[in-house]
């Protein structure tokens, strides 16, 4: 329960108005069995493009502060599940899902959840480096300022870059435009503007599919920093990056979970015929 | 590249000797290159895509040339009173003093023109230099006998000297910039040597003034909306073909709209009756620069909305994702990264689309413009003419010397527009560089 008893002990982090009032219905007991246990569960999750069903009935749940990687060849659903973790499917026209993503016990698909509240405490980091056409320093503070941070911004800006490793190279060029860094430095930038919310959850789409080795292993050593503070969910295509940085892997085919286990146990004995033929690059 | 065995090379070439007098290299029998055929080709319609752009810059060119030609050139004056007739104790009439000026119109102004100028400003307090303005007006009349285009005053200055001479003694030649500081600062009058432009001058910069404001930010949200808000049904399908459709509507329809809509419904309002203006002898009737503005307004607020539209759909949605990732709202993604992102192409379509404006005539003819208007506007409950429709009037009268008038109004017209683009240039650059280094 520590990150509920923080700041406001009644409510859980998406607080809706009926336990404004002090009740403990939905942050007490739900959220204790969540702290206990996963840090976002998905139940019989399925999505549709249209008629096609592009995920289906997906049941998974991401373990507390580890990296889980998603694999899978193209076009097996891996990104559309991500992407319904903090409801951006939203954004894709035709797109309809079914079933439940629980965090902090709650739906986050109840029609009483506001998606910008679930976006908020679930940060993403896309496939291309995306920062905004905004200084550096406010590529960071925005985020924050527009969802009511009464910190201090300064001191926010400064340790958002420290934990993705940029603050050194860019410190002192704050004002310059995010456009001027490198493509790597951007990716980084674009972790530290999620990590500025303090989120719980990070998700990651092929973070370093569009950059170089030395770039992709910079991030891939940053993820051991940050899932002592966040729950980091990855999709990758990339099989060796999957074992090297992640703890659970989940191996997805064709809209179904295959396979999910510890990345070891799943790389040296997968379960499942598929898996296997998949990780030993018999398909893909 | 692997050296290739002569031999294999021999074997590889075709036997045919080639045109191109570059080194060959090796080709393949079941491939026919036809280098020469394909250049050939290319080179065609290269010469073509030439041919067409210095076509258009001649057609452009001839334009702008007649319109410079005819604003400019010698012409012939005739005074109807020799000015040597009025000297004064010997003293030639430029050189006379105030005393002596006021002297000659009290004497030959007809006793009613005199007192209606008395009446404007007593003569005794004007100075020499009004008074001998007021002479040569009044009094020594100058009159055009002929006028010369720009070209002809340039090469053939000889023979309209000679013939100025001999066709008008007494004669006065002289070169006329028909566009000059009198002509921009006055209003209409109905000689051609002392009207101006300054009426449909202020005229068309209150009415574009009106568009602007209207068109602008009513354009922009309901782009907004159309974009980024809408669901895609049947309805929003419906108004999107209608917004298309209504981009391709000629303008005099919708000077019918105006008339209908503007003019006689919201007569109230737009004669600024319901505001207490325009109550004097005045009236305007619901034909007023406010009518005209909202007129123009409906006309290019199509072209404002699907220009808008592009705008927002040229933003990549990686831009759109990022924003909304952070906990954004869909209102914080539009204002703060959609709008900016997208200013300057908006800025580019809507200066066309005023540009546009700027020229219409004819959905001003319909709701009623003056043709003829003495008095410059007010305020945007006032009567009006534009630029357009003083050129289309000037254009229209018999006389050469207005063919001159309306060289120089054009030339009015083509400048404000052009001014008008380079600050929206200038703008829509400072906007480029702010977003690349902030």
């Amino acid at each position: 329960m520590k990150f509920l008893t923080k700041k406001r002990p009644a409510a859980g982090p998406l607080e809706f108005a009926t336990t404004m009032d002090g009740a403990t219905t939905r942050g007490g007991a739900d959220a204790g069995s969540v702290e206990a246990g996963a840090a976002l569960e998905a139940r019989q999750l399925n999505i549709f493009y249209g008629d096609f069903c592009a995920v289906h009935d997906l049941s998974i749940a991401f373990e507390r502060r580890k990296v889980t990687a998603l694999i899978g060849p193209s076009g097996c659903g891996k990104s559309t599940a991500l992407r319904a973790f903090n409801r951006m499917n939203e954004l894709i026209r035709g797109v309809r899902t079914e079933g439940e993503v629980l965090f902090h016990g709650v739906n986050t698909y109840d029609p009483a959840v506001d998606p910008v509240q679930v976006r908020r405490w679930i940060g993403m980091v896309f496939q291309k480096p995306n920062p905004f056409s905004k200084s550096i320093y406010e590529n960071i503070a925005w985020g924050a300022r527009i969802n009511g941070y009464s910190g201090d911004f300064d001191e926010l800006v400064e340790s958002s870059l420290k934990q993705v490793a940029l603050w050194d190279e860019v410190k002192d060029k704050l004002k310059d435009s995010a456009y001027a860094l490198s493509g790597g430095q951007q990716q980084r930038l674009c972790i530290a503007r999620a990590v500025a919310l303090k989120p719980e959850i990070l998700l990651m789409d092929e973070p370093t599919s569009a950059l170089d080795p030395l770039s992709t292993a910079k991030i891939e050593a940053l993820l051991d920093e940050l899932k002592k503070r966040y729950t980091i969910i990855i999709v990758t295509h990339n099989m060796q990056q999957a074992g090297r940085v992640s703890d659970r892997t989940a191996f997805m085919l064709l809209g179904d979970l295959v396979e999910y286990a510890d990345t070891k146990e799943l790389f040296l004995n997968p379960r499942d015929e598929r898996t296997e033929n998949y990780i030993s690059g018999r398909f893909g | 590249m692997k050296k290739v065995a002569p031999t294999a090379v021999s074997a590889v070439l075709p036997s045919v000797p080639h045109r191109a007098a570059r080194p060959y290299l090796p080709q393949r029998p079941d491939f026919k290159l036809d280098l020469a055929g394909r250049h050939a080709r290319g080179n065609f319609w290269r010469l073509a895509f030439m041919l067409a752009t210095i076509g258009t810059i001649v057609f452009l060119a001839t334009l702008v040339l007649t319109i410079v030609d005819d604003a400019f050139g010698y012409v012939v004056m005739v005074n109807e009173v020799d000015p040597a007739s009025l000297a004064r104790d010997g003293v030639r009439l430029e050189d006379q003093s105030a005393e002596q000026l006021r002297l000659t119109l009290e004497e030959q102004l007809s006793p009613r023109r005199a007192r209606a100028l008395e009446r404007e400003s007593p003569l005794a307090e004007r100075p020499a230099a009004d008074l001998h303005e007021l002479v040569l007006v009044e009094l020594v009349k100058p009159n055009i006998a002929a006028t010369y285009g720009l070209i002809e005053s340039i090469f053939e200055r000889g023979r309209i000297v000679a013939e100025s001479q001999t066709a008008f003694p007494g004669s006065v030649l002289s070169f006329r910039s028909w566009i000059n500081w009198r002509f921009m600062s006055t209003s209409q009058t109905a000689r051609p040597l002392t009207t101006g432009v300054l009426t449909a001058f202020t005229g068309t910069l209150l009415t574009i003034l009106i568009t602007i404001v209207v068109a602008f930010p009513l354009g922009i949200a309901a782009a907004v909306w159309l974009e980024e808000y809408a669901v895609d049904n049947r309805l929003n399908r419906f108004i999107q073909l209608n917004i298309y459709n209504l981009a391709g509507v000629p303008s005099i329809i919708y000077g019918m709209l105006g008339l209908a809509v503007f003019v006689r419904g919201l007569e109230p309002i737009t004669s600024g009756a319901l505001f207490g203006a325009g109550s004097g002898g005045d009236v305007a009737n619901g034909r007023t620069i406010l009518s005209a503005g909202l007129t123009l307004a409906l006309l290019i607020l199509p072209v404002i909305i699907i220009n808008g539209q592009e705008a927002l759909r040229a933003i990549p949605g990686s831009l759109r994702h990022s924003s909304l990732a952070v906990g954004a709202t869909k209102w914080q993604t539009v204002w703060s990264h959609l709008l900016p992102a997208s200013l300057d192409r908006i800025l580019t379509g809507t200066v066309l689309a005023v540009s546009r404006a700027i020229g219409e005539t004819a959905p001003l003819v319909v709701i009623g413009a003056s043709t003829f208007l003495t008095q410059d506007p007010t305020g945007i409950f006032s009567k009006f003419t534009t630029l357009p429709m003083q050129i289309y009037q000037w254009t229209s009268r018999p006389q050469p010397e207005f063919r001159h008038i309306a060289a120089a109004a054009i030339l009015v017209l083509l400048g404000l527009m052009l001014s008008l683009n380079a600050f929206a240039i200038i703008t829509r650059n400072k906007l480029r560089k702010n977003r690349r280094s902030a």
